[in-house]
């Protein structure tokens, strides 16, 4: 009886699967899309989902139907695995700068073929075209179409931190603030904060200037509360953490959930970063990629997106779009300006390294990962269990002993 | 006095353990975005999350994927306890079983991550991209069920009379019509408890999946995952609220109703003493 | 006795060729890269830079040790006190411990940490009552809290199916020799009760000491621990051989923990569930 019943229940949830599964046939190519996480307008509270968009915009263009099954990273690292592991195949990546660069080097991008990417002529003179200066990462744009850039800046909630605290590095090594800093959780970006505090070249060469940063980030590690990436939101947003290094655009996202937050560039210089829309080697469905980032560039995507991630957008149509500009305004009074006028930043880009330093990076960020502290009491502890543990042993073992002497 | 302490000690451990699940559901009516304020009683995050095609689709993999996988471990799984059952070496016998317990007795991080190695070794030998994915969950999944087919049939077949098989067998009986005939009804019951069993696993497992599957398909778990290193979107509560229910749901009705019929056939078969 | 037929014999067949690729192979794998360099040549230098983590496995051990302890200490008077409620609450109180054990481990351990999170519901009514905060997030009482609350359900249920089991009339002969209730308790029911506390103790220390997302979150990601590291090593396809290393060691050390284990026991291993 038990066991019908819960038969009956398995069939019960089965059914709407059976619907569903057949519906899902009647769809043609599948087009695979990896990109971070929070990058992209997804339709909530009422706004384009641009994949949907996407998707209905091709049925009307070619009379042809597809998927497009969209999954996030939370690091280019984590980003570079999967897609090096080569068990998984994708059709459009946006990796930052310095990774497009390494994925070149190791031939795994296919270049772009611009007939099918009209759109690109919307793209800022800057981003593309013969004046073109951020394409430093990948020279005239062969592999890559820029998404979104920005810079990395500090977070702080102003009832928590002091203003005379404010404008450095040295914010993000205060004991003051101990347990309410976050810092990266990808060791590109956590050797940068270091780096830029000490005044080092955050591509150098020097194994001694890497472990100077090292050490830096361990003397951090006791004040810090943890090391995350997007856990970063709800923690800021929910007053858990006071500080936190981050990317400007995210700020005006958690801005508009939490008013005590405020930003800074640190005044030692910070790091710039440009996201780029690439398609891998391993791409099926290359023409369709194509397709896609094209899409991206048009203006209703492109709009709608710049004002879901509020990162900075490499697009002139955005920028000229007065319905962005005001919604930016809308956020907080100078967000455009925070965003866009940047010239006074000091700021520099990640460059791809040699194999042997980005070993020798993964092998330093081991060591700060595994180097913890293990409190007395954990060893009091421990020791009283153990010493517990070994007395009811001893114990029973004699008793028995003692029994079958008898 | 004694009662009372007792009572009052379950009462505070249970309080304990359903707090945060409570807060979240609570807070899954919550109708700003906050886990520490309370503002006002609404439906929005349930009705975002019915339109969350991505939660939705990880609904129905994570269906799929525990059907197939319990199916197939159950297939292959009582096939081998019969064939266990009349294994006549003793060292062998043991030797399948101590390998077959062995995803049951590591820790599942190491079973996910020699699952991936493998599965990684067999994509880079045969060049293939797109390796990981539904197939890859299939296997993995079938495999850390069959120990609990097999712990849960292989009794069923101890218990077995031999007999009446072999009656079977003297009046023209093949074996294997034997078996079906014969030795299948009485060992049914164990079957289903495998099932149930691994589907239920399944549809739980986050760790072994974590490691094998690709980003292109997410189970539930993995979806869940993802919200909680990403910014965690509020329909996320919804979602968790509803498995909650469902599964004491579940586990009410399976244990309520089933001790009522329980003591129904009892009865019955009382009347028939 | 008829000769075994090819049905018979072949039954196992399937499960056997399963076992082998999916369960003998991946751990072959473990060992191989384990012992391997990234081009295959065979090496030692991935044990031996073990010798870094020492401190991540002293941890590891320390915690899952200490919330194994405090889960029997919290669980055993739980399950006692359990197992002496009349059936119907006995039954309910079942289906209370169980709803956790089959809620996933992600949703719990996230509602957890939403709870005790700097800015969560806790602290805020601490702030709201004039007392100081609780930093529980990041410290290493948060992980080990993590794991107890994660993890009390699988050391209370054995322990109660074995108290239920119990024949009542070994404690009312106790009674009538002339045992005070403390002495029944030492002398009759906890000697009868070990197979409950060693599977108890397996299934709370097993996860616990392999764990990845408990520390994850409850510890910031500052507090790492074996199962962190082996995640982290896994992320990157150039320190899967340092990462299956720390996984060889791992396993080695489960098995010989369980084994320790299963000595305390007196009948012959633990039962699981």
């Amino acid at each position: 009886m038990k066991r019908l019943i819960s038969l009956s229940l398995i069939c019960l949830m089965l059914l709407p699967l059976l619907f569903s599964c057949a519906k899902n046939e009647t769809k043609g190519k599948t087009l695979y899309v990896y990109n971070w996480g929070e990058y992209i307008s997804d339709g909530s509270e009422g706004t384009l989902d641009s994949n949907k968009a996407f998707e209905d915009w091709y049925y009307k263009q070619y009379g042809e139907r597809v998927t497009v099954v969209y999954s996030t990273f939370s690091s280019n690292e984590d980003m570079y695995a999967k897609l090096s592991s080569g068990s998984v195949s994708y059709d459009v990546v946006v990796p930052s700068d310095y990774m497009i660069e390494r994925l070149i080097d190791e031939d795994m991008l296919a270049p772009l073929n611009y007939e099918k990417i009209p759109n690109i002529v919307n793209l800022a003179p800057e981003f593309y075209g013969p004046d073109a200066e951020f394409d430093y990462y990948d020279e005239g744009n062969v592999y890559s179409v820029p998404y979104f850039y920005g810079m990395i800046g500090i977070i702080y909630n102003k009832t928590m931190v002091d203003k005379e605290d404010l404008g450095s590095w040295e914010l993000m090594w205060n004991p003051k603030y101990k347990g309410n800093i976050l810092q990266f959780n990808n060791s590109r970006d956590a050797f940068g904060t270091a780096q830029y505090k000490l005044g080092l070249d955050v591509n150098g060469s020097d194994e001694k200037e890497w472990r100077l940063a090292l050490k830096e980030l361990r003397k951090q590690k006791d004040i810090v509360q943890g090391y995350v990436m997007d856990e970063i939101f709800n923690k800021m947003e929910g007053g858990s953490a006071a500080i936190a290094a981050y990317y400007a655009g995210d700020f005006l996202a958690m801005y508009e959930n939490n008013n005590d937050l405020d930003f800074f560039y640190p005044k030692e210089g910070t790091n710039l970063y440009i996201d780029a829309m690439c398609i891998p080697k391993s791409s099926k469905n290359k023409e369709l990629a194509e397709a896609y980032i094209n899409f991206m560039l048009s203006e209703e995507p492109a709009v709608a997106n710049a004002l879901y991630t509020y990162y900075a957008s490499p697009n002139r149509v955005v920028r000229e779009s007065a319905e962005y500009r005001a919604e930016m305004e809308g956020i907080m009074e100078g967000a455009y300006e925070l965003m866009y006028d940047t010239a006074d930043v000091k700021a520099t880009a990640y460059k791809n390294l040699p194999g042997d330093q980005l070993a020798l990076i993964n092998r330093l960020w081991e060591e700060l990962k595994s180097d913890i502290e293990i409190s007395p009491v954990i060893y009091v502890l421990c020791a009283a269990i153990v010493i517990a543990l070994a007395s009811f042993g001893i114990f029973f073992a004699v008793r028995k002993k003692l029994r079958n002497n008898y | 006095m004694k009662k009372f302490l007792s009572s009052g000690y379950i009462f505070l451990i249970f309080a304990i353990l359903y707090a945060p699940i409570l807060v979240l559901i609570v807070f899954s009516f919550n109708e700003g975005g906050s886990l520490s304020e309370f503002t006002g009683f609404s439906f929005t995050w349930y009705k975002e999350l019915f339109n969350d095609e991505q939660a939705l689709t990880a609904l129905k993999n994570s269906l799929v994927l525990a059907v197939l996988s319990s199916c197939i471990a159950t297939v292959i799984g009582t096939f081998a306890a019969l064939g266990l059952h009349h294994m006549k070496r003793k060292a062998l016998k043991g030797a399948i079983t101590s390998v077959t317990n062995i995803p049951m007795m590591n820790p599942d991080i190491v079973t996910g991550v020699s699952m991936m190695l493998l599965f990684v070794a067999i994509a880079t030998f045969f060049k293939a991209n797109n390796f990981m994915g539904f197939g890859t969950m299939l296997v993995a999944h079938t495999t850390f069920n069959l120990p609990y087919v097999l712990l849960s049939v292989t009794p069923r077949f101890n218990a077995l009379d031999k007999s009446l098989s072999e009656a079977a067998m003297d009046l023209g009986c093949t074996p294997a019509r034997a078996f079906f005939s014969v030795e299948l009804p009485e060992i049914v019951p164990g079957i289903v408890s495998g099932l149930m069993l691994g589907f239920t696993m399944s549809l739980d497992d986050f760790v072994i999946s974590h490691f094998v599957s690709s980003p292109n398909f997410q189970t539930l778990p993995l979806y869940v995952y993802n919200q909680t290193v990403h910014n965690v979107k509020f329909s996320m509560y919804a979602l968790c609220a509803i498995i909650v229910a469902t599964i004491l749901a579940i586990l009410l009705i399976v244990n309520f109703a089933g001790s009522m019929g329980d003591r129904r056939s009892r009865r019955a078969k009382g009347g028939a003493r | 006795m008829k000769r075994k037929s090819i049905f018979q014999r072949m039954a196992a067949a399937p499960h056997i060729v399963w076992m082998v690729m999916f369960i003998v192979a991946p751990m072959l794998f473990v060992l191989y890269f384990a012992f391997t360099d990234d081009k295959g040549r065979f090496t030692f230098d991935n044990i031996l830079s073990l010798s870094g983590y020492s401190n991540v496995f002293i941890l590891s051990i320390a915690f899952a040790l200490i919330a194994t302890v405090i889960c029997l200490i919290i669980g055993y008077p739980l399950a006692y006190f359990m197992s002496k409620a009349s059936p119907r609450t006995r039954k309910l109180l079942m289906v209370l411990i169980m709803l956790p054990m089959w809620c996933n481990l992600l949703i719990r351990t996230y509602a957890l940490m939403a709870l005790l999170d700097n800015g969560g519901l806790l602290n805020a009514l601490l702030v709201k009552l004039g007392l100081n905060k609780l930093y529980i997030v990041g410290s290493d009482f948060g992980v080990i809290l993590g794991m107890v609350y994660d993890f009390l359900p699988y050391m209370v249920l054995p322990i109660f199916t074995t108290m239920t089991k119990l024949d009542k009339r070994y404690i009312e002969a106790a009674a009538d020799l002339g045992c005070n209730s403390i002495q029944t308790m030492t002398k009759v029911v906890m000697p009868l009760t070990v197979s409950g506390v060693i599977s108890g103790v397996t299934m709370v220390f097993v996860p616990s000491i392999s764990t990845f997302y408990i520390s994850q979150k409850l510890g910031a990601g500052k507090i790492d621990l074996v199962g962190d590291t082996i995640e982290r090593l896994f992320k990157n396809t150039s320190t899967y051989n340092v990462g299956a290393a720390v996984s060889l060691v791992m396993m080695v050390l489960i098995i010989i923990s369980v084994g320790i284990m299963n000595k305390f026991s007196d009948d012959d291993g633990g039962i699981i569930v």
